[in-house]
């Protein structure tokens, strides 16, 4: 008999006169809502600034890292052939499809230069570091294959420990700093990178010759990565196959032993850093899409006081022409508008939320529009199930017994 | 040809009401209660009747069955002509909606909603178009003198103008049959009159149809026609005693 219009005006008066109620009633909601939003803002974001500052690592790269013999006594004798030499480098250097190879010799100490002392990681690399990583140089120049032959005692700076050593806008170029007491020659200076995804900053670095943190510093005769550039991202899989091949022909492991190396790309390290983003989303979800659920119980709560508090407006409704599918309509709509507007807040609280989130925490954030659309739309889904029943319950009221109700 | 005369019969003379061999039997457990024992009765087009008599006679019932809130047990109950005794619920809505106007006791009138709305509300449910809502539910209430009332709430306004603002929502769908249901039992004897005279006037002046159900002699007898209920059955009908209702007219007529 009536027009939808005329029906959600019904509802809207309706609601709008219990406005303290109707707000409350929507709180459930909102805050759901909200939470869906902040969470997922913070995990998609998250997600992809780690695939971000993965892919800046340089994505054709493929990193190979000595086996773990930790792991049974047995096995210990194997330790000579369970470590990666520079040798091992220079043979996967040779491979079709390889662009690039470094080693990686990582040490970790105090590098003192004048007056200035910091505690920083001494990497001991080849040229070829700064193409596998893509990273520009600021000032100066990079070492060369001559200096890793003569194990040279030159040095390149990170911005960090360029700020540290040499405070005041000194140019180290040319300047001498110490590490582990053996001085080393400045003779250039590399673009800040900035965080890396895991939070450390890949900039606080002082890149050697590997040959000369070798020889010169450690002593040791084995390398702590290798660090191997495919030519193009379809090379990666077979550059890793052959690498796995002719690591275990040079370290002599027969087939069916486990390798003392693992070869990973980076790739399938972004794939899974970013799977297990997604899951956690999806779980973080989940536990603000129940707390969406009970909002709706709430709602259905109200409803049922409602339904029971305005059983004479009912009876009044019904007497004067209203038939029991347009106060079904009529409260349905009531739990729809309730819902939908909670949504509609809870988006609004959810952005300033994330806003706050991304400003004090200094995390990435990323709201996506589909999210969006889906709680509105998941909000008012809650609304129309959670009031069917008050909805149903006020409409299969006798008139004449609603009309009476004290 | 007799069923060209009943045709006849139902466009012409038809009245309002008629009900034969009513009855209503509500079943408690085990017990059965006889509202109504079978009534017979005709409520012409312009009739003013008061329906009287002690709770548990079957006025209320009567009323609730002729309001098409509820269907009688047995008997027949043709409205404007029409056969409505066993329709259902949406059917009788849908009849209350077009042809039914109902004052309450209690005035029932939304809370926290201007009397202008609590006017136009049948007709929202009726389907009329807003401005035409406004436009009649304005023309009602000044029709009963609420006119200046229109957007104040319930809760400003006195009982008498609030029944008033009930009066004139039961007027807006142009009813052929107006229920009022004890309309003065919550009022003083002074604001009683004056809702009793409103009634009056409508009667009178705009010709509608108008059912009084009261257990108050002194409001009944502003009435046309009483009729009067006990255990079910209507032990008397007849015209008011006019005596009442001329002075009544004439103290209207010197102030």
């Amino acid at each position: 008999m009536s027009d939808f219009k005329g029906i959600f005006r019904l509802a809207l008066q309706a609601l709008v006169r219990n406005k303290v109620r109707s707000m409350l009633t929507m709180l459930g909601i909102v805050i759901g809502v909200a939470a869906v939003i902040v969470t997922v803002a913070i995990g998609s974001g998250a997600r992809v600034s780690v695939q971000n500052s993965i892919s800046s690592l340089g994505s054709n790269l493929i990193v190979v890292q000595p086996g773990s013999v930790t792991s049974s006594g047995a096995r210990g004798g194997f330790g000579t052939a369970s470590t990666l030499t520079p040798a091992d480098g220079m043979a996967i250097a040779q491979l079709p499809g390889v662009s690039a190879v470094s080693p990686a010799v990582t040490i970790r100490t105090q590098v003192v230069a004048g007056g200035n002392n910091w505690q920083t990681t001494v990497t001991g690399v080849a040229p070829t570091y700064v193409q596998i990583r893509t990273w520009p140089m600021a000032s100066g120049t990079f070492f060369t294959q001559n200096d890793v032959n003569d194990a040279a005692k030159v040095a390149v700076l990170g911005q960090t420990d360029v700020s540290e050593l040499f405070p005041g806008g000194q140019n180290p170029i040319g300047q001498t700093i110490l590490i582990k007491g053996v001085p080393f020659t400045v003779t250039g200076t590399l673009t800040a990178l900035g965080q890396s995804s895991l939070g450390t900053d890949q900039d606080d670095t002082v890149l050697i010759p590997y040959t000369s943190a070798m020889q010169r510093i450690t002593g040791q005769t084995t390398v702590n990565q290798l660090m191997v550039s495919a030519t193009t991202t379809d090379e990666i899989a077979p550059v890793q196959t052959e690498v796995t091949t002719l690591l275990e022909q040079r370290h002599a492991i027969a087939a069916g032993q486990p390798d003392d190396f693992q070869v990973r790309n980076l790739q399938s390290i972004a794939a899974a850093a970013s799977s297990t983003g997604a899951v956690m989303e999806f779980l973080l979800a989940g536990v603000a899409a129940v707390s969406l659920v009970v909002g709706g119980i709430g709602i259905m709560n109200i409803m049922m006081v409602s339904v029971t508090e305005r059983t004479r407006e009912i009876g009044l409704r019904m007497s004067v022409g209203a038939r029991s599918a347009t106060i079904l309509r009529q409260f349905l709509t009531e739990a729809t508008v309730l819902a939908a507007c909670g949504g509609v807040i809870g988006v609004v609280a959810g952005f300033i939320g994330t806003f706050v989130v991304a400003a004090l925490a200094k995390w990435p954030t990323q709201i996506p529009i589909a999210w969006v659309l889906f709680s509105i739309a998941f909000s008012a889904l809650v609304g129309i199930f959670f009031g069917y029943y008050p909805a149903k319950k006020a409409a299969s009221l006798n008139p004449i017994e609603a009309l009476r109700f004290e | 040809m007799l069923w060209m005369e009943e045709i006849i019969v139902a466009t012409t003379l038809e009245p309002v009401v008629r009900v034969e061999g009513l009855r209503k039997v509500y079943s408690l457990g085990d017990s059965e209660v006889i509202a109504l024992a079978g009534i017979d009765l005709q409520i012409q087009a312009g009739e003013f009747i008061a329906v009287m008599g002690p709770s548990g006679s079957g006025k209320s019932t009567f009323m609730q069955i002729t309001g098409l809130l509820d269907n009688p047990t047995e008997g027949r109950y043709f409205f404007e002509g029409t056969d409505v005794s066993h329709l259902d619920g949406d059917a009788r809505a849908d009849i209350r909606s077009r042809r039914l106007g109902f004052v309450f006791q209690a005035y029932n009138l939304l809370p926290r909603t201007s009397a202008l709305e609590n006017v136009e509300l049948p007709m929202v449910y009726a389907g009329v178009p807003a401005a035409e809502r406004a436009r009649i539910a304005h023309e009602k209430m000044g029709i009963v003198g609420v006119a200046h009332l229109a957007q104040h709430h319930p809760n400003q306004m006195s009982g008498g103008q609030q029944q008033r603002v009930a009066i004139a929502r039961s007027l807006v769908n142009n009813p052929g049959l107006i229920l009022a249901d004890e309309p003065t039992g919550a009022l003083d004897t002074k604001t009683s009159e004056d809702v009793m005279r409103i009634f009056r006037e409508l009667n009178e002046q705009e010709g509608i149809t108008i059912m009084l159900v009261t257990h108050e002699p002194d409001i009944a007898a502003h009435a046309k026609r009483i009729v009067t209920f006990r255990d079910g059955h209507v032990v008397s009908d007849g015209p008011s005693t006019t005596l009442r209702y001329a002075r009544d007219d004439k103290s209207g007529e010197a102030a």
